[in-house]
């Protein structure tokens, strides 16, 4: 029992924090350019394809480092060309642009590199045992992983807390119009914003690629949670982003290992009384939480944990 | 207007849903009618939220495919129990289905508007589609559930076995729900709904609820998709877990606002559009997503207010008799643009051929009925040269567009309607 506590514990902020590396530019993204971007996960899938491709040729380390900068160039370029455009029609154009986007990634994902799920690898150097406890294993790639995701969040304080540029960004939240004023340009901003989130997902998929699966399913089954972590956190507000990524990461690998139904509490009869509600295991329905969780933080705080805005 | 200048459009579109079938007499083309006539009802069910109200909704297949769901469960009790009850009224049990459903739905997610609205639809429609893998009994699992529409009670002598036969009674139902909606539009309620779309602020300081207004007509529209999944029961004779899911819902979305949401008439032609292609399109080629994603992302980018508001923008040039000025610019720009349109399906197919069928079927293909190989260079060179040519072409006629619109529009204000 401790075990799976341990485990699932450490797993569950794993997930959570690969969450965050998503949620918290699709945070900066929103809350800057009003967008909600649909097409967030899809540079996450873009990165472990893009990881993918470049550690089957040259090497993971190089991937590492490549793949998220092509994901951020690829993003500031729909950013600069196709987002801009849109941006004068109003929010809902946005919206829909981000949504035909996603559509047309999973695509052209789905022609090149096939339907099936590609074998994006571990690297050698990173796959081995990184400690033993109670004769369960745990592989050093993950607590990579982990490192990589706690060391993006301490960079991005520092950025946004301590310099210059994360002074503009966090100004450029709440008055974009004030900033532009100040002499800064704003349109650029947002392009470099756009393209750093888009960088963000993309290193999430980089390190996700071999640890989860790469397929070009990825983009739309994580792009759903995603919105449920900035709803419940609250809008535009990156500590909550944070705490409902871990919360999301923690309630969900929880679940899954947890194999109880209706039926072994009440019995066989279970099954009579609730139907196939009866039988299913709390493992089974561990999809399904974080939709109902989006909707009870909905009915009894609409504004998310943490938020503050409105829409 | 006159009461025949009313009634006019009306008589002309049941005289056209009901000839249709003999324009078009083939069975393909026969169900292909079948669909188009219950995706207008799915999809000006839509444009209910959309375009009446502003709600961009991201679940709306819920409801379709609930409503679907429940009357495909009542056809089979009643089969079952040898009840009286004929076909034709099957689509009401689908509507009271996504009535409820969208009651209940409702009351949770029309509390906020805009973006916020969009993530708990999303949200919702996630909840429902996992839910329906997980309820097998209820959704069947992978197969679905099946039934048989010519085993229930005789409706005046018809059984509907013929698709000919489902065709008029689905043409029926989508009569009276385009003219119910049509009239929803017309009442005080509808125009409300368009005061909360516009300003919810001071729809509220006129004294009503906007809320409620949402509400209302996020169940109405609900009530609307499930006669559409009831439709869609009947007429496929099977239901699965893919009528409720994401691809669904963006499908209506595609629909609507291709054809235009802020028309009544724009979801018609776009589900009627979208139809059509999704059959044929599909028979053409394996990139027939793709295409339709573009289609998607072009409209939201160059003419968001569809098909039919691109068209409905010359409606003040036509009544000035100005329309004369813009056809010459509009047919020289045509040419650049088809050739850039030819040049990137060519660079789409080529590009699909190779990495996808190249494998098992060998690097020849035909692309417009022209024999080409895709490890020859040829066909990719003319590709990008009609591509990039006629992009290049069209930015120096673009100008001839922009002037003759300068002039229609300078003319236009000089004779004050």
């Amino acid at each position: 029992m401790l075990e799976i506590i341990v485990f699932s514990t450490l797993n569950g902020v794993l997930y959570g924090m690969v969450l965050f590396m998503l949620a918290s530019g699709l945070t900066l993204i929103f809350s800057m350019m009003g967008v909600l971007n649909f097409a967030h996960a899809s540079f996450y899938m873009l990165g472990a394809y893009f990881g993918f491709e470049i550690a089957r040729r040259i090497g993971f380390w190089p991937a590492f480092f490549v793949a998220p900068i092509l994901a951020g160039v690829v993003g500031a370029l729909v950013e600069r060309f196709g987002l801009r455009r849109v941006h004068k029609f109003g929010h809902v154009p946005e919206l829909l642009f981000t949504f035909g986007l996603a559509f047309v990634i999973e695509e052209v994902v789905q022609m090149i590199w096939g339907k099936l799920p590609v074998d994006y690898r571990v690297p050698p150097s990173l796959d081995f045992t990184a400690f033993r406890l109670f004769d369960t294993t745990y592989p050093a790639y993950k607590m990579f992983m982990l490192l990589v995701a706690i060391g993006m969040f301490v960079a991005l304080l520092l950025v946004l807390n301590k310099t210059r540029v994360g002074l503009i960004i966090q100004a450029s939240l709440t008055h974009p119009n004030t900033v532009a004023m100040l002499g800064h340009d704003v349109p650029t901003i947002f392009m470099a914003v756009f393209g750093a989130g888009s960088a963000l997902a993309g290193l999430a998929g980089v390190i996700a690629g071999p640890a989860f699966v790469t397929q070009p399913g990825m983009a739309a089954a994580l792009g759903p949670i995603l919105f449920v972590v900035i709803v419940v956190g609250g809008l535009g507000s990156l500590g909550g982003a944070f705490a409902a990524s871990l919360l999301i990461g923690l309630v969900q690998t929880f679940a899954v290992a947890i194999n109880g139904s209706l039926a072994d509490i009440f019995g066989a009869s279970a099954a009579d009384w609730f139907g196939d509600l009866g039988t299913v295991t709390v493992a089974q329905i561990a999809p399904i939480i974080p939709y109902f969780l989006l909707v009870l933080v909905l009915i009894i705080k609409p504004t998310g944990l943490f938020g503050t805005r409105e829409t | 207007m006159s009461a025949l200048g009313k009634i006019a459009p009306w008589i002309i579109l049941a005289i056209l849903l009901a000839v249709a079938p003999f324009l078009f007499t083939s069975g393909t083309s026969r169900t292909m009618l079948s669909i188009m006539a219950l995706s207008i009802i799915f999809a000006l069910s839509y444009n209910m939220l959309l375009g009446q109200t502003g709600l961009l909704s991201f679940g709306h297949a819920v409801y379709y495919g609930l409503g679907g769901f429940v009357a495909i469960h009542a056809m089979n009790t009643i089969i079952r129990n040898k009840y009286a009850i004929p076909l034709p009224v099957i689509p009401l049990i689908g509507g009271a289905a996504g009535l409820f459903f969208g009651i209940v739905f409702g009351s949770v997610s029309t509390r906020r508007a805009g973006t916020v609205f969009s993530m708990i639809s999303l949200g919702l429609g996630e909840l429902v589609a996992s839910s329906a893998l997980i309820l097998r009994t209820f959704f069947g699992g992978e197969e679905g559930i099946t039934t048989n529409r010519s085993r229930l009670a005789p409706f005046l002598g018809y059984k509907f076995g013929p698709q000919i036969e489902v065709y008029y009674l689905i043409a029926c139902w989508c009569f009276i729900c385009i003219l119910l909606m049509y009239a929803i539009t017309r009442t005080p309620f509808g125009r409300m709904c368009n005061a909360v779309r516009e300003n919810p602020e001071r729809a509220e300081f006129v004294g009503y609820s906007a809320r409620m207004v949402r509400f209302i007509a996020f169940s109405l529209s609900g009530l609307f998709a499930g006669i559409a999944g009831g439709l869609a029961a009947l007429n496929f004779e099977i239901m699965n877990t893919q009528s409720i899911g994401a691809a669904q819902s963006g499908l209506v979305l595609l629909m609507t606002f291709v054809g235009g949401a802020a028309t009544f008439i724009g979801p018609i032609i776009g589900a009627i559009l979208i139809t059509f292609l999704q059959i044929t399109l599909s028979d053409i080629t394996g990139a027939w997503l793709l295409y339709f994603g573009l289609l998607f992302i072009i409209v939201v980018m160059y003419s968001p207010g569809g098909i039919v508001g691109w068209l409905a923008l010359h409606e003040p040039i036509y009544r000035v008799g100005q329309l004369g000025r813009l056809v010459p610019a509009y047919a020289i720009n045509a040419i650049p643009l088809i050739v850039m349109i030819i040049g990137g399906i060519l660079l789409i197919e080529l590009a699909e051929w190779a990495l996808v069928k190249a494998e098992s079927d060998g690097p020849e293909t035909s692309i417009f009925r022209i024999p080409m190989s895709t490890n020859s260079v040829l066909p990719w060179i003319a590709g990008v040269v009609l591509f990039f040519g006629g992009a290049l072409a069209l930015r120096r006629t673009w100008p001839l567009v922009q002037d003759a619109w300068g002039a229609a529009l300078a003319r236009l204000r000089e004779q004050p309607a």
